[in-house]
């Protein structure tokens, strides 16, 4: 029986979801329903849509909205809080140190192969100090529960993680609809996270910047599935929302093309993949990017966020030694745990994965957003058989996890509350300075017993709170 | 503010002015196919004339409401259709997200998929109600920033192109019908002409401001000065083009500098302040007609030249 996050082992309702209970309790299931079709009639308004690639039907559909919050106690929230600061603090230094000296590779704790080896791995990158040596500046740590006092990892995400538009929009619609749950100050408030991004983005200056920094947000363009977060957040932010073909390279600094003529640009948020920042640079077939443009970054003249090669941190070959580097570059213990993992690449995985592949949950390494795994549970046979022979076909591409037993939190169904599972994604700023705000996206598995919570997949969201005591 | 921004902006406005514009000629055409010898007149066909989709018909026989309807309502294809413009407004607004306001992207937000799945008969039988929602939302728009949109440049763009696209209407809607404006066709007289001249006030919405300028009297030579160069009348081509000239010497003040784009604004200008009492016509209606259209296409291009689109 999964730990639902609700109910205490026996039975009564937690602390922390009292004041929801009672609110679930006057408004009724049919008062719920009336009140989630308004907030789905705002969302659509607003145009908060995501694509789905490769679906077809509908370009802009809206993400599914869950009204009953997700909460987390002030004692719980205090040893995520630290746990996630010294993750990111870790792939940070960790990325540093790969495209420097590589101690930790030198020191055997990681294998040369695994990160030299890595599509993800930008030889590019080696010997160039990114400002503040900080490589990830966002980092998105996916974590799930798996009883009252267990956290663990599920993955990293270093590059550019999505989703914080949906933390911020779901409080917004929350405290527009239910002023009065909010009314108490028990909840701590999110809406300080674009000013505290624009901070970060702002601390990470190129050395060519004089003044104050000039920010912008580049996107792939409005076809983009994240569209939609990129204007939000270049909006919260008050700073320019680009595309590629709104920049270009000269005299080793990134300018924008304006009415009024080329303006200079330091430090550039990017929404982009790596492959296709700089067709000089990286894919030459590309006909996204803006030429130029890394040369730029090498030397100076403007600071790109994630740096590029940012990647090889949240890796899922890599992931398996995260706990290493926590221990390797802080020298503390892991204060979240990472998942059991079993890599097809090495020859006792292999093995075990192929044996036990119907309870396992099998991965492609550099698969994302749920596409391509197997739920062994889950899957017939022949799913089985056909997965089977794709490893073997590619040991290196897999890894196998234990299915979890994730807990399980209030969502709103037909005829009730009912128990749906989730993970949990926090937004870490990395700057000159760590910061954290309270709270983070969780997303939701739709469908009864369902263990795939992306958004690309069907699952919804719903609001985060942190409580303060 | 980004080139490109201001690309979009202004092409935004100009696919929402074109929509309402186009709202506004059904309405003239509906009115007109009702009149005594309406398909004689073949009235639905000019109505595709001044869009200049008469290459979407399919057969050669008159006009008919559904043609038109499927055409210039429904059809996806043609940029010309109010869906069209609709999808496109909105896909050009999309990309500049960050510069309109929540209303007016609300506003926007909401038009685009109407008409999806509407077929031809249902649009011919709920024409009115389905005009009159388009010419709601693009009033809603406008509302949303009058009060609520920064007076940055983006609103000059914005400004700009709508007024652009409005005085194209005009002039193509005159270029149409000018014949029915020419003193010659006083020969054939009678209450025919009559409902020629109003039908061309009634489709910029000008009847009854044209009363309160001219009294009852319709003659060609009023009508036309109204439309071309009477200052006041927001549909009239002066009208437009002294929006331009304000818009566009915001945009010279700004950025510190004038460019082609404002000459050929003041030209226009100059062209216009002569053209009064019936002049146009003197001149040749269809030929003046002609030349103005040809210098706000300039003015269209220059713009995009000199804030580097």
């Amino acid at each position: 029986m999964s730990f639902f996050e609700m109910h205490d082992p026996e039975g009564s309702v937690r602390d922390c979801y009292a004041e929801v209970q009672r609110w679930i309790d006057e408004t009724g299931v049919t008062g719920l329903h009336r009140r989630l079709e308004e907030a789905e009639a705002i969302f659509r308004r607003i145009g908060i849509t995501f694509a789905v690639y490769g679906e077809g039907g509908d370009p802009e559909r809206l993400i599914p909205f869950d009204l009953l919050p997700r909460i987390f106690s002030r004692l719980e929230w205090e040893r995520l809080d630290r746990g996630i600061r010294q993750r990111a603090q870790a792939l940070n230094a960790f990325l540093y140190d790969v495209y420097h000296r590589g101690e930790i590779l030198r020191a055997g704790r990681i294998p040369q192969d695994l990160v030299y080896q890595n599509e993800a791995f930008r030889p590019e990158m080696i010997g160039f100090d990114p400002p503040g040596r900080v490589y990830s500046h966002i980092v998105g740590i996916d974590i799930v529960r798996t009883g009252p006092d267990r956290f663990e990892v599920l993955e990293d995400n270093c590059r550019t993680p999505s989703g914080v538009s949906y933390m911020l929009e779901n409080r917004e619609i929350m405290t527009r609809m239910f002023p009065d749950l909010f009314s108490r100050g028990r909840v701590t408030p999110v809406d300080n996270y674009p000013a505290q991004l624009l901070r970060t983005l702002k601390e990470v200056a190129p050395p060519a910047c004089s003044g104050d920094p000039v920010v912008v947000l580049l996107t792939p363009g409005s076809l983009n599935s994240a569209y939609y977060e990129h204007s939000y957040l270049a909006d919260l932010m008050g700073i320019e929302l680009v595309e590629p073909v709104d920049l270009f390279v000269e005299d080793g600094r990134v300018w924008k093309k304006t009415t009024a003529g080329p303006k200079a640009v330091d430090v550039i948020y990017r929404r982009i993949d790596d492959d296709y920042l700089d067709p000089l640079a990286f894919r030459p077939d590309s006909l996204l990017g803006v030429p130029g443009l890394f040369h730029a970054y090498r030397s100076g003249g403007v600071t790109l966020c994630s740096a590029p090669g940012a990647g090889i941190a949240d890796d899922k070959a890599i992931y398996v030694y995260v706990p290493e580097m926590i221990r390797f570059y802080l020298g503390e213990e892991p204060i979240l745990a990472n998942i059991p993992t079993w890599q097809c690449g090495t020859k006792d995985g292999l093995a075990y994965v192929l044996e036990h592949l119907s309870e396992l949950v099998a991965k492609e390494v550099h698969g994302s957003g749920g596409y391509g795994m197997l739920i062994g549970p889950k899957s017939t046979a022949a799913e089985i058989a056909a997965y089977a022979d794709r490893i073997r076909a590619n040991p290196g591409g897999f890894i196998a996890q234990p299915t979890l037993d994730l807990s399980t939190v209030p969502t709103l169904g037909e005829a009730g509350v009912v128990r749906r599972h989730a993970d949990f994604r926090p937004y870490c700023l990395v700057g000159k300075r760590m910061r954290l705000v309270a709270g983070g996206l969780t997303r939701v598995a739709l469908t009864e017993g369902s263990l795939v919570v992306n958004s690309s997949q069907g699952g919804g969201v719903k609001d985060t709170w942190v409580l303060r005591d | 503010m980004l080139s490109r921004t201001a690309d979009n902006l202004f092409w935004m406005a100009r696919y929402l002015e074109r929509a309402e514009s186009t709202a506004r000629l059904l309405t003239m055409g509906q009115r007109m196919a009702v009149l005594p010898g309406s398909a004689y007149r073949d009235e639905w066909r000019s109505v595709l004339r001044v869009t200049g989709c008469e290459s979407f018909l399919k057969g050669t026989g008159p006009v008919t409401e559904a043609d038109v309807v499927a055409i210039l309502l429904l059809d996806p294809e043609n940029a010309a259709s109010i869906q069209a413009c609709l999808v496109r407004a909105r896909a050009n607004g999309r990309s500049v997200r960050t510069k309109l306001t929540q209303d007016m992207w609300e506003a926007l937000n909401m038009s685009w998929r109407h008409f999806e799945g509407c077929t031809v008969a249902e649009a011919v039988q709920e024409l009115p109600v389905l005009i009159d929602w388009v010419k709601t939302r693009t009033a809603v728009f406008k509302g949303a920033m009058e009060t609520g949109l920064m007076r940055h440049a983006g609103h000059d763009f914005i400004r700009i192109g709508g007024a652009i696209e409005r005085a194209q209407m005009t002039l193509r809607l005159l270029d149409v019908k000018y014949y029915v404006l020419l003193p010659e066709t006083d020969v054939v007289g009678g209450g025919r002409d009559h409902y020629q001249w109003t039908s061309v006030l009634h489709a910029l919405s000008g009847s009854r401001a044209y009363h309160h300028v001219y009294g009852g009297v319709h003659t060609p030579a009023q009508i036309v000065d109204f439309l071309m160069v009477n200052r006041t009348f927001p549909r009239s081509v002066a009208f437009c083009v002294d929006q331009m000239r304000t818009h566009l010497a915001r945009l010279a003040k700004e950025h510190g500098t004038r460019a082609a784009c404002h000459e050929t604004a003041d030209e226009l200008f100059a062209l216009l302040k002569t053209g009064r009492n019936g002049v146009f016509i003197e001149r040749g209606l269809h030929e003046s007609v002609q030349h103005c259209l040809l210098l706000t296409n300039r003015l269209a291009s220059e713009i995009a030249d000199s804030y580097h689109f």
